[in-house]
């Protein structure tokens, strides 16, 4: 039994015993274990926290763009000109597409594009495609909602010109990412353009902001820019312009209506021109705003201002007379010509007239810092700052370096060159009685300070010559206008090609209205005009007289003269002119 | 003393309880508050839509094109236009 008693089974046997360090190890061992990691959750919560703060604010909050749109320009009556609405355009790595059959035929019916015109753009030797840009909104939500895999969208603004044509060399346009690249879109592109801003809020699981962290940057909303042009006569001048340079097979015009109290552009068209809204395939040469970036010489539009020194320096009177001999004029090697015969006329038959030989002798009897510093102070030679981009300043030579035939010549506006918005602005001393108003494209709020240019006298003879002009015994009695008597100076000028004036015409108008309290300096220039006629007083007066008679009336200014006032001169004894 | 302890229990209960629960109503006012500025910004958008759309139905070129054509209208001549001052003269 004793044996058996030593076979007992080991369960039933008391417990061997365990070595005496082996509870303090263990129990040690675990007080370690929980201070190595009571260390850790310290160490993390207070020093060590960075890393998981973020990783916990990744799963809960988000940085949200805040959108910002550009401003609008609008014009002087608050008509948009350039307004920004949000578009999407859908794009994809062709690659990463996986789509059914189906899902493609009715992703094309959507984008309204051929299934074949459809995987042409998912071609997956592609990286990278665009499948339809610049949608409408609602557009792209349906194709999104077709839940292709690998299909994106992105948010983009596009900008469109309610005016078309009429109106895309002054606004210019904006690129991809509604940035200004031309015109006053690129001008003004710091005021107009809106910066987007960001803000952190923390988001709940269904993906809704539900509380707001922190901005993170404030958005810039861009601000409405209002220009100086009125939208109605902006319309009547292009519809005139095209008109005349299609009737006359012109290569291009210019023109520009100015307000006289304020300097204002009031209108300013060109012609050829291009629609912004679809401008994928315009020649650049369509784009130039040619009333501020193209410069021409003046011709006859200039002898106002040469007058207009001459009897600032005291040579002349109104009524002095000048010998213009049998019109030709013989000057060292040159000889200048005038297109009649008329023999001895007064000063203001010369502008009449348009006599060459007349303003040419009438310049020569002043120095030529006289005539110099008259053109220069009328704002030819220096840029006009009108706040367009590009603009030129044109060509005005310094006075020493004037031959005697150049002093002549300039005198008729050849040898000078400037831009049509210079033209125009100068004529403002005349309507203001002597003051010179700075041209600008910005909306101004009453009237602008001018720069005293000639004596109150002298603007009102040179205005009173300048009506004479318009008279049939003038050379540009088309520009007469019913109803309001007008004031102004045609200009026909031989093209410079190269060194040498060619058989092309650059036929130009620029007058003032009403001439008895004048509001409106209108400028018209046709280039090139290759129809039967070229003279100013025939291409470019008639659009003078149209579109003032129309500014006027839109603008209600009362008449000034009874409307039965115009009167032509009887076929064939038309005045006309050669500069 | 232990009545006094259970009162300030019940009390911290309750004040968590409203802690809690306002700061739901907090939230949802929020996603109230957003879905409202959304709704705006979207409205801003539909509004310079519908400028836009105003604005080319009334460019000038086309009102004329319609005045000539359909409505067989046109500009009165210089004869037919009086304009009176603001003094009610001439």
């Amino acid at each position: 039994m004793r044996s058996n008693a030593a076979s007992m089974p080991r369960g039933t046997a008391p417990p061997p015993a365990l070595p005496r360090f082996r509870a303090p190890v263990l129990f040690g061992a675990l007080v370690l274990v929980f201070v190595v990691l009571g260390g850790r959750s310290v160490y993390l919560q207070w020093f060590d926290n960075v890393f998981l703060q973020e990783q916990g604010s990744a799963r809960y909050s988000r940085e949200l763009e805040v959108p910002a749109h550009r401003g609008r320009i609008i014009d002087r009556l608050g008509e948009p000109l350039a307004i920004s609405t949000p578009v999407k355009s859908l794009w994809a790595f062709p690659a990463k597409v996986n789509a059914t059959p189906a899902q493609l035929a009715e992703l094309a019916r959507v984008l309204e594009m051929s299934p074949q015109a459809l995987s042409l753009r998912l071609n997956p030797d592609e990286d990278f495609a665009y499948l339809a840009k610049q949608l409408p909104p609602e557009v792209a939500e349906r194709a999104m909602a077709l839940k292709i895999a690998g299909l994106n969208e992105q948010n983009e603004y596009r900008r469109y010109y309610p005016a078309g044509e009429t109106m895309s060399h002054i606004l210019g346009f904006t690129g991809d990412r509604d940035v200004g690249q031309e015109g006053m879109e690129l001008a003004q592109q710091e005021w107009l353009g809106g910066h987007p801003g960001s803000r952190r809020v923390i988001i709940n699981r269904r993906g809704d902001a539900v509380e707001d962290v922190e901005a993170i940057r404030a958005p810039q909303a861009g601000r409405d820019l209002a220009l100086a042009i009125d939208s109605r006569l902006q319309h009547i001048a292009f519809r005139e312009l095209k008109a005349a340079v299609e009737a006359n097979k012109a290569k291009a015009g210019g023109l520009v209506i100015l307000d006289v109290k304020t300097g204002e552009i009031l209108a300013l068209a060109n012609w050829p021109t291009y629609n912004p809204n679809a401008r994928n395939r315009v020649a650049r040469d369509k784009m130039r705003n040619r009333a501020l970036t193209d410069v021409f010489e003046p011709g006859s539009t200039l002898k106002p201002f040469t007058i207009a020194a001459a009897l600032e320096a005291g040579k002349i009177r109104p009524d002095t007379v000048i010998q213009t001999g049998p019109g030709t004029l013989t000057i060292g090697p040159a000889t200048i010509h005038d297109t009649h015969a008329n023999g001895a006329i007064t000063v203001e038959q010369v502008v009449q007239k348009s006599s060459n030989i007349g303003a040419a002798k009438i310049a020569l009897s002043l120095p030529p810092e006289t005539m110099w510093h008259m053109l220069s102070e009328s704002g030819f030679g220096t840029a006009p700052k009108t706040g367009f981009p590009g603009e030129v300043a044109g060509r005005l030579r310094p006075a020493k370096t004037w031959r005697p035939i150049e002093q002549a010549t300039m005198a008729f506006g050849h040898g000078i060159s400037v831009n049509l918005v210079q033209l125009a602005r100068a004529y403002t001393m005349f309507a203001n009685e002597g003051e010179l108003k700075p041209a600008t494209l910005f909306k101004t709020s009453g009237p602008v300070a001018g720069r005293p240019v000639i004596q109150p006298e002298t603007a009102l003879a040179v205005r009173h010559m300048l009506e004479m002009a318009v008279l049939p015994a003038g050379t540009a009695p088309k520009a007469q206008v019913p109803g309001y008597r007008v004031a102004g100076k045609t200009g026909t000028a031989h093209k410079l090609e190269g060194h040498a004036y060619s058989a092309k015409y650059v036929s130009s108008f620029v007058g003032l209205a009403p001439a008895s309290a004048p509001r409106l300096v209108v400028a018209v220039m046709i280039d090139e005009p290759n129809g039967a006629a070229h003279f100013g007083g025939d291409v470019a007066a008639p659009v003078f007289s149209t579109v003032t008679g129309a500014a006027l009336r839109m603008l209600a200014v009362p008449n000034d003269a009874p409307v039965d006032n115009v009167i032509l001169p009887p076929p064939g004894a038309a005045v006309d002119e050669d500069t | 003393m232990v009545r006094v302890n259970l009162l300030l229990l019940a009390l911290l209960v309750a004040c968590g309880v409203s802690l809690v629960t306002s700061r739901h109503h907090a939230r949802k006012l929020f996603v109230d508050l957003e879905r409202g500025q959304a709704a705006a910004r979207n409205y801003e958008i539909e509004y310079g839509q519908l400028q836009l759309e105003q604005s080319t139905w009334a460019m000038p070129a086309r009102v004329e094109k319609i005045a000539r054509t359909s409505l067989g209208m046109e500009l009165p001549n210089a004869a037919r236009v009086e304009i009176v001052s603001a003094g009610g003269g001439r």
